[in-house]
């Protein structure tokens, strides 16, 4: 029978469902195949979507052996290479795209399903979102139905989907199992080129005006923090990233990095702790709420008190912090370090003329940076993310003609000012700010909360912050950006206030895409032990895990199969009762053959051992009258039950 | 213990119609079940006789329509014909005013006649001239037609064939009961000395017992499981539609019956699902071509009982 359904023809609606999951499967790559392999794929699908449409033979072998040789030539002039991700699942395309085109017999049916589960799998190397799941998942349940048509060709469309929705409902659980016990490698299985982290944006380790205001129009999400407690004030939401202490007269570069590996032991003032989750930037710092108490495992602090990992981050990272926002730094800073802090090309002659009016004014430092403030307060200042574009002199230009600028210009200018005026200063980025998701009450911070600001030293006190864009623009700090800057400017989509309804929807969404990241594409050895241990397993090592996965799966399958006899036995104690006769009679060979009625049994297993014979007709006359006829009752069934029980076979021969 | 009817019947038809038992059988629970049996097959295996000697075991009048090209219809019904004496019309009824009709080479006839014939069948009644008149009860028809000769004939089609209960063929007997045929006596002489073995009224209680054989859920399921099947199972061009699965359960009583029992079994469904269901069964065009009935055979081993 078997033998025979195989080399069936297909029938026309297990055609079509093949050809719908082939179209499913390959819908995303066509954004990662190469534009002529899409375009092959493409033309052999509607090619054999005519051949069905017009009930067409189907192509003769010659073409289908010539269009895998030039297939393959096209791949391998495309890769210059057969391995590696990327040809591999372009070989994987055209084999699927050249199957369907000689799919007619069942067998073929098979081959296709299979490779369209393999070529799903793929589409996970190139993305992992949730969208990517989600379509993954309707993918299966299409693959699985097409599965199912084809051990069916009479079931209806539905039918084969609810099948295919069931079965995948009994797999669930395994897949749970799987995925909290199965041992944990860190980082990707598979390596990635290294070409793949080009595309990531972030703040860079230079600064010249236009990169922040830039970095500034994506409403890309750059972290997520989660605090323990109540959110810090907005004030004090600075968070540190590079730090640039190098004028060139244009550019602001990082100077050479030393690390600096003692922490304050104590610190004045609140303490906050929180998480943060990462997402790759392509560069070694994390960022972190000014001023750190603590260090991710791993991470190194410089001297300039800002947090570096030691490779760059290239995959979403979490880290554990603790931070003190009044925690003063540089006390006791070299007087090397203090020094460098004070050099300065020899441009912008305006500015300095300035800078040392106010020095001799005032004599001290703090003064001067309290002048400083001022001018920018009382001149009329612009806050603005078009600001125009500056010349050689920009700082003079910017403070003395154009006064329209993003916080790069004002925090450039005042550091510039600074030490021009005798005082040590330093430009420092990060962002500023973030906005709270009310839905699952993360910190979301995005590239458009992009900021830099100023830290000048002082006798004494230590480096102090001094953001030069609060004076001008205090809504920056205290509201963020979209109310800070000018009606009309080009803000991203996602940041501006005005569409509510959308800004609840995108809450919810990046909640989902927050536990999403948190716990699927997160859980790596660290989250799995966190898990384990609130289940009560400490420390589990890969044996006891693989152990309980083992025994976990056994339970879920005894489970499964418990369950589908109970539904078969489910209705009706008396077939229980024959049923279990016939299992009893199996272990002489005489079990019963499921179509065989209870007489024909019966008669068969008297036949074979007469011994059996009487006992055997009392049983088959009780199941009868109780199955067949209009006995029914308790006592009865439970006689049935003993004389099932009692039946003795002896084991002869 | 007295010998029933119904055992008397099966074991003196089985001395004249010789090794034909469960022919024989089928019949007689394709009379009691109240429906119109179908024999396929070729001349001279017997198809008459068993007809006579069933209408003579069961105490039934019979009559014979031998089926042509140029039959009319009134000449199943009847017709008809000016009387002088009385000076009105006189309705003189056809051959198929009988209790057993034995109608030969059914498919010889006209699709005109053929659904003449058909119609009566199904309303056990005629309309003739504007006027009904109510056919013989029990009234049983026996068609036969002959598979093997198709030329000048008209198949019947699905829905005239879903009219017979069953169908069944007779086949060559073996070989000991051949030489038992050719050595007896006639066969003709042997059913003009038969007796009826039972009351005429005896036959209306046996269809009305047979109609309440206790059919329990358990094997109502099992009817249907057979048919689910035909319908999903892609070897079956057609599934059994619900009067087939009726009919299903309509012949197993009648053969529980015969078998003296008062419920069903999965035996019963098994033993008369092949003459029941095979002409109603088609086997789909891209399996492999199987007479149906072997194919309602097959069904049997393809279900399982619930």
């Amino acid at each position: 029978m078997a033998a025979r359904r195989k080399s069936l023809p297909l029938a026309r609606n297990q055609e079509l469902w093949l050809l719908a999951c082939a179209v499913l499967t390959l819908a995303p790559d066509v954004e990662h195949a190469p534009t002529w392999l899409a375009a092959v794929a493409g033309m052999a699908l509607a090619w054999r979507a005519t051949i069905w449409w017009r009930r067409a033979a189907l192509p003769p072998r010659w073409i289908l052996s010539f269009l895998v040789v030039a297939g393959s030539a096209g791949v391998f002039l495309t890769y210059r290479q057969f391995f590696g991700k990327d040809p591999g699942i372009a070989l994987l395309i055209l084999f699927l795209v050249l199957k369907l085109l000689e799919m007619g017999r069942v067998r073929d049916g098979l081959a296709v399903v299979f490779l369209c589960y393999f070529l799903l799998l793929t589409h996970f190397l190139n993305a992992q979102g949730l969208d990517v799941a989600g379509f993954t998942l309707a993918a299966l349940v299409a693959i699985t139905a097409a599965l199912a048509s084809l051990a069916n060709a009479g079931l209806s469309a539905t039918a084969n989907l609810r099948l295919s929705a069931l079965m995948l409902a009994q797999a669930a659980p395994f897949m749970l199992v799987l995925f909290l016990l199965f041992p944990r490698v860190q980082g990707p299985l598979w390596g990635m080129p290294i070409d793949a982290y080009s595309g990531m944006s972030g703040l860079s380790d230079t600064m010249s005006p236009g990169s922040i205001s830039n970095l500034s129009l994506s409403g890309e999400i750059a972290f997520r923090a989660k605090f323990e407690g109540e959110l810090p004030p907005k004030h004090m939401l600075y968070w540190r990233g590079p730090v640039l202490g190098f004028y060139d007269g244009s550019t602001w570069r990082a100077g050479p990095r030393q690390a600096k590996v003692s922490l304050p032991d104590t610190a004045p003032g609140p303490a906050f702790r929180y998480s943060v989750t990462l997402e790759p930037h392509n560069k070694p710092w994390l960022f972190v709420l000014e001023m750190p108490g603590s260090l991710p495992p791993g991470a190194i602090l410089s001297h300039e008190y800002q947090v570096l990992s030691k490779t760059p981050v290239r995959s979403r990272i979490r880290y554990e912090l603790k931070s003190y926002p009044e925690l003063v730094q540089g006390i006791d800073e070299a007087a090397a370090s203090i020094d460098s802090h004070l050099r300065l090309p020899a441009n912008n002659p305006r500015t300095r003329a300035l800078a040392g009016q106010w020095r001799r004014e005032s004599g001290d430092g703090e003064a001067v940076v309290h002048r400083m403030l001022d001018h920018i307060r009382q001149e009329r200042f612009f806050y603005t993310l078009t600001p125009p574009l500056l010349g050689e002199n920009s700082i003079d230009q910017f403070l003395f003609e154009t006064r329209r600028g993003f916080c790069e210009h004002f925090a450039s200018a005042f550091v510039f000012a600074m030490r021009a005026a005798g005082v040590p200063a330093r430009v420092v980025t990060g962002y500023q700010g973030g906005e709270r998701n009310p839905v699952d009450g993360y910190l979301i911070v995005r590239q458009s909360d992009a900021h830099a600001w100023a830290e000048v030293w002082l006798e004494g006190r230590g480096w102090l912050r001094i953001d030069p864009t609060a004076a001008v623009a205090p809504n920056r700090i205290e509201a963020g950006l979209a109310s800070a800057v000018p009606v009309g400017e080009p803000l991203p989509f996602i940041v501006r206030a005005d569409l509510s309804w959308l800004r609840q929807m995108r809450f919810r969404w990046e909640a989902v895409t927050n536990t999403w990241n948190q716990w699927v594409l997160g859980y790596d050895p660290q989250r799995q032990r966190e898990v384990l241990s609130r289940l009560g397993l400490r420390e589990p090592d890969w044996k006891a895990m693989t152990a309980i996965m083992a025994v976990l799966c056994g339970l879920l399958l005894l489970g499964l199969t418990a369950w589908a006899l109970h539904k078969r036995a489910r209705h009706d104690p008396t077939l229980g009762a024959w049923n279990r006769l016939s299992r009893k009679l199996a272990r002489v060979g005489l079990a019963r053959k499921d179509w065989e009625g209870p007489e024909d049994y019966a008669r068969r297993v008297a036949l074979a051992r007469p011994e059996l014979g009487h006992g055997l007709a009392a049983i088959a006359a009780l199941y009868i009258d109780l199955r067949y006829g209009r006995l029914s009752g308790t006592e009865a069934r439970r006689k049935l039950r003993r004389l099932v029980a009692d039946l003795n076979i002896p084991s002869r021969r | 213990m007295p010998i029933s009817p119904t055992d008397e019947a099966i074991r003196q038809a089985g001395r004249i119609v010789l090794g034909k038992e469960r022919q024989i059988r089928l019949a007689l629970v394709c009379i009691l079940a109240r429906g119109h049996l179908l024999i396929e097959d070729l001349p001279g295996v017997g198809k008459t006789i068993l007809a006579h000697v069933l209408a003579k075991l069961l105490g039934l009048n019979f009559h014979r329509i031998q089926c042509t090209a140029d039959m009319l219809p009134a000449d199943i019904i009847g017709v008809s014909i000016y009387d002088r004496n009385s000076g009105g019309f006189q309705f003189h009824p056809g051959p198929i005013f009988a209790q057993m009709i034995l109608v030969d080479e059914i498919n010889r006839a006209t699709p005109k006649s053929q659904s003449a014939l058909l119609e009566a069948m199904e309303e056990h009644q005629v309309t003739c001239e504007g006027e009904t008149r109510v056919l013989p009860d029990p009234f049983f028809v026996i068609a036969t037609q002959n598979p093997y000769h198709q030329i000048g004939t008209f198949p019947l089609p699905e829905s005239q064939l879903d009219r017979f209960l069953m169908r069944i063929e007779m086949g060559y007997p073996d070989r000991a009961a051949e030489r038992e045929l050719l050595a007896g006596a006639d066969r003709r002489d042997m059913v003009a000395s038969l007796a009826p073995c039972m009351e005429p009224g005896e036959l209306i209680e046996l269809q009305r017992a047979a109609r309440e054989v206790h059919v329990s859920e358990a094997l109502v399921a099992y009817a249907q499981a057979i048919a689910e099947h035909t319908r999903l199972s892609p070897d079956y061009e057609t599934g059994l539609s619900p009067r087939a699965a009726l009919a299903l359960l309509r012949a197993a009583r009648a053969w529980a019956l015969i078998d003296h029992r008062d419920l069903v079994l999965p035996e019963d469904i098994q033993a008369v699902l092949p003459a029941v269901a095979g002409h109603r069964l088609h086997p789909a065009s891209g399996a492999p071509a199987s007479s149906s009935t072997d194919l309602a055979a097959a069904l049997i081993s393809e279900v399982p009982i619930p």
